[in-house]
């Protein structure tokens, strides 16, 4: 019996295999910076490399689609021409609507489904994962085909509205028409992004304790004072995270609204992405589009620093 | 008797009209969530002239002319033509017979799909790869400037694609990586690192570090301990952070299509292109939509747990 035990302490002796010897030497710091840097390097290859390039390209005449005309340095005429285009404080106008009213339904729509499923009525778990569905879809898919919901007539979104309202289904378009086409991307962001919202609320409305509402009950106050003095600023940090990052998101937005209205009609629903898309891609106008990219980063990474504050405040909970 | 009972219920717990009213209003907004899809769904199989009635048909005749068409590209022939061909070989060409075509070959929808497969597993087996062992190094390691480099990798995220795509298009012109899926695979793998060292630190960080140590005081070195004991730890964190990847690489659209357009183009470039006799072909864009999504459904309910770590990049755990 104990020739057997002695046999097997030293069969686990010898597990770090011989190879563990030439590796041994290896300090955590080496292995720290090893297991780091081809993140490191990969990121810096595909985002960082092309952000220089595209910060050297927005003071350049360059245009991709004449890579052997000789490049000449145009100083800061693009980012002038960007501020003062008329075009482009229409995209930034278009996006500011897109994002403003799209914030504010998913939250107020979010925010409520949670706290009704924050009541654990039988089969909320089901009924939860069913409702998270439309935020998993590819948003150019969903564009795609909230098309063929909206077109006038034979769509589903149009009979819909003529069920429950008696207007002629033939009698509006919401993506041809310029008064409806901002609102009809509102309502499938909304209808797709509004899970998102829900489930971050619901995760701050859980982190509640239950002993501070019992303590509320037990000083009597309404429940309309313990929503408003308890719930809310409570889950308000979650509200905020769920927020920022929609808005981050959806400034940036491209892919659905294309696909849905390709930014028409005109250009009601041209977004800021979209203008650029056209400016780069289209009119090949590359120093003014890079010029064009650089405000929007900036934009962007002033709010993702505010977004990730948010996260780290979040997380202490 | 009274007293057990009240410590049952809860005074916070919500009365049961609450509760069910509650239930009521859920139930009703998850119903309408679903109409949309529901509607692409029967769409796929309906006739063109069902698809574009009206009203609309809610009871139709299934058919599998939408399918069929996904797959197939046809061309207009006249009757005396298609008499004089042999019986029909299979349902699709008995389908594409009755609109007086035939089939002229297969159309791009599988190849798209299979490069769709192709990118979006590729990247996310080397976004995982990546970001395991650098979550880890950020987990048990003192970096400097940590939270530094984690916002940095945090930031590439949430870069707008568009802007990111101009200078990408311009590299790739140069070092011919242009629609091809090794391309489109270290695009996706550079957009999904970051997500998964964020997700994959949390993981990490909630196993205990004492396993490793006890572990590396029986004399393992500290890549065994990694490979032996992290690892195995960390499996249901690193499938689910897989999951993730896999999704935004399956539904991704800006770089596909500014940056693919043969060759290694994925199908959410594809899908809207699917076009018919005088416009959209809907019963095939519902066909290949249906097929597109179901995956993510799979998913879906897979990942319902940890749906809430994904998209909050692992800062809230429930």
């Amino acid at each position: 019996m104990s020739n057997f035990e002695s046999l097997a302490t030293r069969a686990v002796e010898a597990t770090p295999p011989a190879l563990s010897k030439a590796v041994r030497g290896l300090s955590d710091k080496t292995i720290a910076w090893v297991f780091i840097a081809p993140t490191i390097i990969l990121l810096l290859a595909i985002n960082i490399f092309p952000l220089i390039w595209t910060i050297y390209l927005s003071f350049t005449n360059y245009a991709a689609n004449r890579p052997n005309r000789p490049i000449t340095n145009v100083g800061l005429k693009w980012y002038r021409d960007i501020l003062g285009s008329p075009e482009v404080w229409a995209a930034m106008q278009a996006t500011a609507h897109f994002v403003f009213w799209t914030i504010l339904f998913q939250t107020l729509i979010g925010f409520g489904l949670a706290y009704l499923i924050d009541r654990k009525f039988r089969g909320h778990a089901f009924w939860t994962t069913i409702i998270l569905i439309p935020m998993m879809l590819s948003p150019a898919v969903v564009g795609n085909f909230w098309k063929f919901l909206y077109q006038p007539q034979i769509g589903l979104f149009n009979y819909a509205v003529s069920f429950f309202t008696g207007i002629d289904p033939s009698s509006f378009e919401m993506l041809g028409s310029v008064k409806l086409a901002p609102w009809a991307i509102v309502i499938v962001d909304t209808w797709m992004w509004t899970p998102y919202v829900m489930l971050i609320c619901l995760a701050g409305l859980r982190s509640i304790p239950g002993y501070i509402y019992e303590a509320a009950e037990v000083d009597r106050a309404s429940k309309w004072r313990q929503f408003w003095s308890i719930t809310l600023p409570m889950a308000l940090p979650f509200i905020m995270l769920a927020v920022l990052f929609r808005g981050i998101e959806n400034f940036k937005m491209f892919d659905m609204v294309v696909l849905l209205t390709g930014g028409g009609p005109g250009s009601t629903t041209e977004l800021a992405s979209i203008t650029l898309k056209r400016q780069a891609f289209e009119a090949y106008r590359t120093g003014y589009s890079s010029a064009f990219a650089i405000i929007l980063f900036v934009a962007v990474f002033g709010l993702a620093n505010i977004y990730v504050r948010t996260l780290n405040r979040v997380k202490q909970r | 008797m009274s007293i057990t009972l009240s410590t049952a219920h809860s005074v916070v717990e919500p009365s049961s009209l609450a509760k069910r009213s509650a239930g009521f209003i859920v139930i009703l907004y998850a119903l309408i969530t679903m109409a949309p899809l529901f509607w692409i769904f029967a769409t796929g199989w309906k006739t063109p002239p069902d698809s574009i009635s009206y009203p609309p048909k809610i009871v139709f005749g299934p058919s599998l002319e939408g399918y069929c068409n996904l797959f197939t590209t046809r061309t207009r022939q006249t009757a005396d033509y298609i008499n004089a061909l042999g019986p029909p070989q299979g349902t699709c060409d008995e389908v594409t017979r009755r609109r007086e075509m035939v089939i002229a070959g297969a159309s791009n929808y599988a190849p798209r799909f299979v490069n769709s497969l192709i990118i979006a597993f590729g990247s996310t087996f080397l976004a995982v790869t990546l970001g395991v062992f650098s979550a880890y190094a950020f987990s048990r390691f003192k970096i400097p400037l940590a939270d530094d480099l984690l916002f940095f990798i945090l930031s590439t995220r949430m870069m707008p694609p568009i802007a990111v795509a101009i200078p990408i298009y311009l590299m790739y012109r140069e070092i011919g990586l242009s629609d091809t899926k090794l391309g489109m695979i270290l695009l996706y793998t550079a957009v999904n690192v970051s997500l998964a060292v964020w997700l994959l630190k949390g993981f990490i960080d909630e196993i205990p570090k004492e396993y490793e140590e006890a572990a590396m005081i029986d004399g393992y070195t500290r890549l065994h301990a990694f490979f032996k004991v992290v690892l195995p730890q960390a499996a249901t964190g690193i499938a689910a952070t897989a999951i993730f990847c896999l999704i935004f690489a399956w539904n991704e659209f800006a770089f596909a299509v500014l940056l693919t357009s043969g060759e290694a183009q994925t199908a959410p470039p594809f899908i809207p292109t699917i076009i018919g006799e005088g416009g959209m072909d809907w019963p095939a864009v519902g066909a290949g939509t249906t097929l597109f999504l179901i995956p993510i459904l799979v998913f879906t309910i897979l990942l319902r747990k940890h749906l809430l770590r994904g998209i909050t990049f692992g800062a809230v755990r429930k």
